[in-house]
């Protein structure tokens, strides 16, 4: 048998208990081992939603999940969420310790981690996060990017197989986002793991293989940072948008300037300008 | 609203374990009118200064004047009240200030609490919401069944009814989308300027910095480090740097440009488009010279 998907939606439609309008309709993808992939959308197109669903906070009206091969049901439930290591948009409510440290190894506790095993992964997921020193600072009194850091720390000491990042970097500044990205890109690097970000951050996105766009409760498009950005007249109309270096490579080739390939980072872009400066 | 902090500190939960200086002799003017961001990274106080500007922190020494009003550790901020009711302060996290039944209760709290008519909060409501973009399908929903971004909105249009003379603005963009991010600092940018009103943007967005504010206070580790506007403030990479602070996108490209051409493009507010003219002329310049 093949490898089984890390992550499959298959047909789900979900609607609140409080909503007129299906959250979701139809919505079906695949995330495979080891995979990081990126959701976006505009407010309300249904990314948290998705989120809930991947670990059973909430159940579709109709069609299937699996998370690792288990179908996520009410009996699955707590082996689903061992593999699930979840951020949310706002931490707090998630935090469960009264100091920072407790926060983190209450989760180690729950996943059964053994004490000396524990230590070093406080130690580190602190670190990972630049959050050395908060130990003994009650998690409700942080900065609002401190307590976002936490969260993600609390995470990272789990180890989970599959990490969701809902919007949790969003009180970071555009450096402490972009080391937040690297050392879960670290973390892929060492062991099996797949990444779901979800975000309005355009250069968070570029993180990902894939990406997921989604509008009005449905999957939108699908592809690389690369093809989905390539489509910015598209984005723009459903209220997304392209990142600096592709509204600056747009703006570029409309003065007439040559770019082979669709440039994603500053270096990227600067090298085609140079190989259109240098050419002969 | 004139804004002037004197040697400003402010120690949390102090005499206690948990005792934390965030705001250490901080001193500024910022004067009615302005449009100013605070800008500093995860931790350096942003927030704690931007929770005195309605007396809802006092500081531990120094001394603030908020237009006619004063705040001190000694005393009692007289007319509190009234110092809320023209201070409109948008949190970093809205769930924070959302606590009605449905959002149209949670929108009309501010006004009817500091006595606007019903009348008067009746013609507004609908111009708010088309402001931040909120359906009126939304309105008899508890604010906490929205979507993250929703509930940014409801956030800000609670605010934005009690129409403040200085209005605080912490991350007010996080969570939205991408053409909500823009519609929403472009409409705090319009009623800037239509209304008069002071405005201080607490952003880790540097490039809404730039675009949208006239002046910028840079904070580290509870002190404010640098000030300017924000050409003079960003051209000052190292220095922001050394601060855990990165420069607009923009600036960071072109200086980039510099080094690789040998040609400088000083910023000076330009669009992309702009730039990628005056970019296209020296690389351009170059392919002649071959
Ligand atoms: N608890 C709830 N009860 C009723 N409707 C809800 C609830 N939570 C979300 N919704 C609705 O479901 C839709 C999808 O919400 P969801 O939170 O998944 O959006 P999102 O893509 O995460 O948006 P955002 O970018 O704003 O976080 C929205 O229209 C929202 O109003
Ligand atoms: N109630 C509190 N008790 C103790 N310490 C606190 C409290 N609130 C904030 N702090 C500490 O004060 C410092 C400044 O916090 P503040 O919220 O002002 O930061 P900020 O600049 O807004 O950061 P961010 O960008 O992460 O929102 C932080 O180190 C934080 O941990
Ligand atoms: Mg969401
Ligand atoms: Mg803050």
């Amino acid at each position: 048998m093949s490898q089984p998907n890390d992550i499959s939606f298959q047909n789900i439609s979900f609607q609140y208990p409080q909503g007129d309008e299906w959250a979701l309709k139809d919505v079906s993808f695949h995330i495979e081992e080891n995979e990081w992939v990126a959701i976006i959308g505009h407010n309300g197109s249904g990314k948290s939603t998705i989120a809930k669903l991947m670990n059973g906070l909430l159940t579709p009206q109709s069609g299937r999940i699996h998370i690792k091969g288990l179908e996520v049901n009410e009996e699955n439930i707590w082996e689903v969420r061992k593999k699930v290591g979840m951020v949310f948009q706002n931490p707090d409510n998630q935090f469960v310790g009264t100091t920072v440290i407790d926060d983190i190894a209450f989760g180690l506790e729950n996943h059964g981690v053994q004490r000396d095993e524990m230590l070093k992964r406080m130690k580190y997921s602190l670190e990972a996060v630049k959050m050395e020193g908060y130990e003994n600072h009650e998690p409700h009194n942080l900065s609002g990017g401190q307590k976002q850091r936490v969260a993600i720390a609390s995470v990272l000491a789990i180890e989970p197989d599959i990490i969701i990042l809902d919007e949790a970097t969003a009180m970071l500044d555009p450096i402490g986002r972009n080391s937040i990205m690297e050392t879960v890109d670290h973390v892929r690097s060492e062991r099996d793991v797949s990444v779901v970000t979800i975000t309005h951050d355009l250069n968070e996105v570029l993180f990902a293989d894939r990406v997921i766009v989604m509008n009005d409760g449905e999957v939108w498009k699908e592809g690389t940072p690369r093809e989905i950005f390539n489509l910015h007249k598209e984005l723009g109309e459903i209220g997304l948008d392209t990142p600096f270096v592709t509204q600056l490579s747009n703006s570029l080739k409309s003065e007439g300037i040559v770019l082979n390939q669709e440039p994603l980072t500053h270096k990227e872009l600067m090298d085609e300008l140079w190989t259109f400066y240098s050419r002969t | 609203m004139d804004i002037l902090f004197e040697n400003v500190s402010h120690i949390y939960q102090k005499n206690t374990p948990f005792e934390f200086k965030a705001l250490e002799e901080v001193s500024f003017h910022i004067p009615a009118g302005s449009f100013a961001a605070i800008i500093g990274h995860t931790g350096s106080g942003k927030s704690t200064l931007i929770q005195h500007f309605n007396g809802l922190l006092k500081p531990t020494s120094g001394h603030i004047r908020m237009g006619d009003f004063n705040i001190t550790a000694e005393k009692k901020v007289k007319d509190i009240m009234d110092l809320r009711k023209r201070v409109g302060v948008v949190f970093q996290y809205p769930e924070h200030q959302l606590f009605e039944e449905t959002v149209e209760k949670d929108i009309q709290f501010g006004p009817k609490n500091f006595g606007l008519s019903q009348d008067k909060i009746d013609s507004r409501l609908p111009e708010v919401l088309k402001s931040v973009n909120l359906p009126e399908g939304l309105l008899s929903r508890s604010p906490f069944d929205l979507s993250g971004g929703q509930m940014r909105r409801v956030a800000i249009a609670g605010v934005l009814m009690m129409s403040p003379d200085l209005l605080v603005l912490d991350e007010p963009t996080a969570g939205l989308d991408p053409r909500g991010q823009k519609e929403m600092m472009d409409m705090f940018s319009r009623v800037h300027k239509e209304t008069q009103r002071t405005t201080i943007l607490v952003t880790h967005s540097m490039e809404d910095a730039l675009k949208y504010a006239d002046y910028v206070f840079i904070m580290n580790h509870g002190k404010l480090v640098m000030e300017g506007t924000p050409l003079e403030v960003f051209q000052k990479e190292e220095a922001l740097n050394q601060v855990g602070l990165a420069v607009p996108e923009v600036i960071k490209f072109l200086h980039a440009f510099e080094s690789r051409f040998g040609q400088s493009i000083p910023f000076k507010g330009q669009s992309i488009q702009e730039l990628a003219k005056e970019m296209t002329e020296i690389v351009r310049r170059g392919v002649k010279d071959e």
